[in-house]
């Protein structure tokens, strides 16, 4: 072993616990990336196999009723590879001891023939006996959600006919990765998806010899837009509500919004903790070069070549940030396996696979060389500027100056404990601003990673109290007379009913195009309202459509433009309506019209499609049991259930976020606090030592150096505070937005719990030097010349 | 001589340095009396400077008694010999040990500001010559003037002790005779009990007494005839 390589060693082993917090940052950077990063590509591999392996559809077309015998038209469709026809229905289900109703989304599948799209994995029991019409296989989370058992019986209202099903079984679907009414939430407790023998279904809907929903599988190139144009042609006879692609497909849409949100997390994150290494290491090997002035000196004097030197520098830092890419690619590892199991079990994927790359472990060595190689070549310079001679003698002391406060004429209001830590702030200012700026960092990540708590209680807040007040949503599958507005005021505990009009839509402006439905709103609705994320009401222009933000740029249209809608409900009227305007709304992407402009485009009379019921609490139950009984509202939301999942659901994942991100933002702190100490304990322990003995007691000296901390602290969390709320920002910014737009919310207690993590950090790290004050030598410092 | 401020008994020192054990005390027996000036001389390693910082409190002895008056420095804790360095102890070192960021009379009232009957920071200064550059920072000051400042700042405190390890060590000749003198106007006037320890035996000429250290005993003791003034001595 060389002799630099020997004094690598033992420099390294000599500031052992400054190297081990700065590797652990940098470690949790890496651990970040690749935790991300590795689940992002997991994930989708997973889907991907997944999705083969089920052999998913990538089209998907529905209509009212089409004949069987249409079917050899859609296998011609050019491009198309494969064609399912089926029968899919939604009705109202029952369980005993369940009062709100929950819905059951009927699928009618051969057993004895599987079909060759969208294949169903069974999980447990067993299949229904082909002709048996009792039996169903319900999916996986319904039956976890409500704790069923197997042999469970439950109660659908088959096309107004109470059918009592038996549960044999539960089954996994690519279709259903995420089941969900609408609207981008989980549902499993209140949405069931069965599949059941599909003469059975065809016979109790009147179904037979057709069909109400196409799956499509295409050739390989082929055009999904293509197909589904064609698709659309030959079901508009019958009802066709417009096809979508698989990328518009709800259950996929949400899993790929999910997958996303790992890659914005594992690059914005990481890169603030290689940003902060970088700094710390920076700041460490400044005092390392200038404590060893000497040693460089002499190296010089003996003939080392520059070039020797400061590679002996980098491969200090180069060994801290190998040792921090070792831990953090153990850290990603076990991140992403952890991160890769929550998704896989929330997403229900049937085979959990999880590789971590070689090429990301790569990648992020490079990034995190790169950015500490680039702290350390700073600290480097300056030791090949220094001449032999110059190195050998002993730095000239160190230049202070009065304060501006003192410069002013203030002097008399600072003690000397005071002077001494603000004249050393202020001469050293580059440093107590990378304190500064790593201490806010963390702040700031800890902001980033927890606001979202914040941002879905707000979320639910107004979107279930103020843009949805009613408890209760009933829904007409085929329009009705408005008079069924007096019918549902009558009912028992219902304080306010309003009812709405929804017609599915396919809206098109130039090239682009959208389908989603229009919702005819009264001019006085007060039960459910069109509020941007400020709260403000969005108004009904009269005669125009109203847009959802997002929904006008992916159109590409602005207010008094007009876009082409085609109705794909009752007469299918195609027609320009003028957009009145847009609204920044949190959820969905959505058109509003006032329901008698609405009637007047669709050429229809007053009708309705649809009611919300205020309902006074205490008669909910008997509300929903006199709901089961109307056989024509066959389907009915109770917002408070669909509230009280999500929050569940969402409570575990971000309880898991929050904890490995305070982790991380305590151990950035602790870095950045624990280094500083260390370096200014250095650099004045001469200094302390003999404060001490003119006989300064251990908590006066430490007053002097932790003060300066405690300052710089105090200076930082008000600036985390402010970058936490630009990093919240930028990440709803970035993550993506069409199925909810989170809200940029922030309460005080997680500013309170930010700015807590990492006082308790910076107080911890600080105790731990306060140890080595109080172990000064005092003896040594009279000897001695700093 | 006076009533002994310091008496020293069979004071016994053993550094550990790794495995090796170092004895830089064998048992050294002292008395020094109020107002003296005690000067003393050997060579390095005979155990001066372990002397000085046992009675300047800064360390404690392995074996043996130390007292200072009615303290026994020998059984005192960390705080109580804090205390007693801050109320009775006044030092001066080689390298002057300033606080590079406060200015001279700030670092005097450093000191000022936790003694009990301090004189002002000014008239300190004005003690050593340096009325003039109160308000200079270490980094302005020569090496004679940093050392003054650090004398100031020793005897602001008005101390009983004066403990002063090699002085004039980093001083030239001229500004190292104009520290002495300060000392020895400070021991006469103040009546402050000094103990100078020093290389340079020329020194020994200002001293009421002269202790000889070797091999960590007291190996010989000397009482000059005439104390001279720094003014009288050349090196």
């Amino acid at each position: 072993m060389r002799s630099l390589d020997r004094k690598l060693l033992r420099d390294l082993w000599a500031l052992k616990t400054q190297v081990a917090s700065i590797a652990l940052v940098i470690a949790c950077g890496i651990g970040g990336f690749l935790g991300s990063l590795s689940t992002h590509s997991s994930l989708l591999r997973s889907r991907a196999q997944y999705y083969d392996s089920a052999r998913f559809a990538h089209v998907f077309g529905g209509c009212k009723r089409a004949p069987a015998s249409i079917a050899w038209r859609l296998r011609a469709i050019p491009g198309v590879s494969e064609v399912e026809t089926r029968v899919v229905r939604d009705a109202q289900l029952s369980l005993p001891g369940v009062v709100p109703p929950m819905i059951a989304r009927l699928i009618g599948i051969d057993f004895a023939q599987p079909p060759g799209m969208n294949r169903l994995a069974l999980k447990s029991g067993r299949w229904p006996a082909p002709g048996a019409a009792g039996e169903v296989v319900v999916n996986q989370r319904f039956l976890e959600a409500r704790h069923l058992k197997l042999g469970q019986e439950m109660r659908v209202l088959l096309n107004g006919k109470l059918e009592r099903l038996r549960l044999v079984g539960t089954a996994l679907s690519p279709e259903y990765i995420y089941a969900s009414r609408g609207g981008g939430m989980p549902d499993d407790e209140w949405f069931a998806v069965l599949w059941i023998d599909a003469e059975a279904l065809s016979a109790a809907f009147d179904m037979e010899g057709a069909f109400n929903s196409v799956l499509l599988r295409l050739q390989r190139g082929a055009s999904v837009e293509g197909a589904a144009a064609a698709l659309d042609r030959v079901l508009e006879p019958y009802g066709g509500i417009g096809a979508i692609g698989r990328e518009d497909q709800l259950s996929n849409k949400i899993v790929t919004q999910e997958i996303n949100q790992q890659q914005i997390f594992g690059i914005v994150l990481p890169t603030i903790f290689l940003v902060v290494a970088a700094f710390i290491l920076n700041v460490v090997l400044h005092r390392q070069v200038n404590a060893q002035r000497g040693e460089i000196a002499a190296l010089k004097a003996l003939g080392y070549p520059d070039r020797d030197i400061a590679l002996h520098y980098l491969e200090f830092a180069s060994v801290i940030v190998l040792l921090g890419v070792a831990i953090g690619t153990w850290l990603g590892h076990w991140l992403g396996r952890a991160m890769t199991g929550l998704y896989t079990e929330v997403f229900h994927f049937p085979h959990f696979l999880y590789a971590l790359d070689a090429s990301l472990v790569l990648a992020g060595a490079l990034a995190a060389l790169a950015a500490a190689g680039g702290g350390a070549l700073a600290a480097i310079r300056g030791v090949l500027r220094l001449h032999a001679a110059e190195a050998l003698r002993p730095p000239s002391p160190d230049a202070f100056r009065p304060l501006l406060v003192e410069r002013l004429g203030y002097a008399a209001m600072l003690t000397s404990a005071q002077r001494m830590i603000l004249r050393n702030l202020e001469r050293k200012p580059v440093r107590a601003a990378i304190t500064v700026i790593g201490i806010a960092g963390s702040v700031a990540i800890v902001i980033g990673g927890t606001f979202w708590a914040d941002s879905i209680d707000w979320f639910m807040d107004v979107q279930f109290n103020r843009v949805q007040r009613a408890q209760v949503n009933v829904v007409f599958p085929d329009p009705v007379s408005r008079d069924a507005l007096w019918e549902l005021e009558r009912l028992p505990g219902v304080a306010q009913a309003e009812v709405s009009r929804a017609i599915p839509v396919r809206l098109r402006a130039g090239h682009r195009t959208y389908r989603t439905a229009i919702m005819g709103l009264a001019d006085d609705a007060q039960l459910r309202k069109i509020l941007d994320a400020r709260l403000h009401a969005a108004r009904l222009v009269p005669g125009a459509v109203l847009l959802t933000t997002r929904l006008a740029e992916q159109l590409g249209v602005k207010p008094g433009d007009d876009v082409q809608a085609e109705l794909l409900e009752g007469k299918r009227v195609s027609a320009d309506v003028r957009v009145g305007g847009t609204v920044d709304e949190m959820v969905g992407m959505n058109a509003w019209m006032r329901t008698r402009d609405l009637n007047r485009l669709a050429r229809e009379s007053d009708v309705v499609s649809g009611a919300w019921l205020l309902v006074d609490r205490a008669s909910e139950p008997a509300l929903l049991e006199a709901l089961k009984q109307i056989p024509a509202a066959a389907v009915v939301l109770v917002q408070r259930t669909l509230l009280e999942t999500f929050r569940r659901t969402s409570a575990r994942n971000v309880l898991f976020f929050t904890t490995v991100l305070s982790i991380f933002a305590a151990t950035i702190a602790v870095g950045v606090v624990y280094n500083n100490a260390r370096i200014q304990l250095a650099e004045r322990a001469w200094e302390l030592a003999s404060l001490r003995v003119l006989g300064f007691t251990r908590a006066e000296v430490s007053v002097l150096l932790l003060g300066e901390l405690g300052l710089e602290i105090a200076a930082a969390i008000p600036l985390g505070f402010v970058a936490g709320y630009g990093l919240a920002a930028l990440f709803v910014a970035l993550l993506p937005s069409d199925v909810i737009a989170f809200p940029l919310v922030i309460y005080p207690p997680t500013y309170l719990l930010a700015g807590a993590v990492v006082a308790a950090a910076g107080v911890a790290s600080a105790l731990i030097v306060r140890n080595r004050i109080d172990n000064l030598d005092l003896v040594g410092v009279l000897k001695t010349r700093e | 001589m006076s009533a002994p401020v310091f008496r020293a008994r069979a004071v016994t020192k053993i550094y550990r340095m790794g495995e090796a054990e170092v004895q830089a005390l064998r048992g050294v027996d002292l008395e020094i009396g109020a107002g003296e000036f005690i000067v003393l001389l050997g060579p390095s390693g005979s155990g001066k400077s372990t002397l000085l910082n046992i009675l300047g409190g800064l360390d404690t002895p392995t074996a043996g008694d130390v007292r200072f008056l009615e303290h026994d420095l020998s059984r005192a804790d960390e705080a109580a010999l804090t205390r007693y360095r801050r109320e009775h102890v006044g030092f001066v070192f080689q390298f002057y040990n300033l606080i590079p960021s406060l200015t001279a009379r700030e670092n005097v009232a450093l000191v000022t500001d936790i003694a009990a009957d301090p004189m002002p920071a000014n008239e300190a200064l004005a003690w050593v010559g340096l009325g003039e550059r109160l308000d200079h920072f270490p980094s302005q000051l020569s090496g004679g003037e940093q050392q003054r400042v650090a004398i100031a700042r020793a005897i602001a405190k008005r101390p009983q002790v004066l403990l002063c390890d090699e002085p004039t060590g980093a001083l030239d000749y001229e500004t190292g005779k104009l520290v002495l003198e300060v000392i020895a106007r400070i021991n006469a006037e103040l009546g402050t009990t000094a103990m100078v320890i020093t290389h340079n035996a020329a020194i020994a000429g200002m001293a009421d007494r002269v202790l000889r250290l070797g091999n960590g005993r007291i190996v010989g003791e000397q009482r000059p005839e005439r104390k001279l003034t720094p003014a009288e001595i050349a090196w």
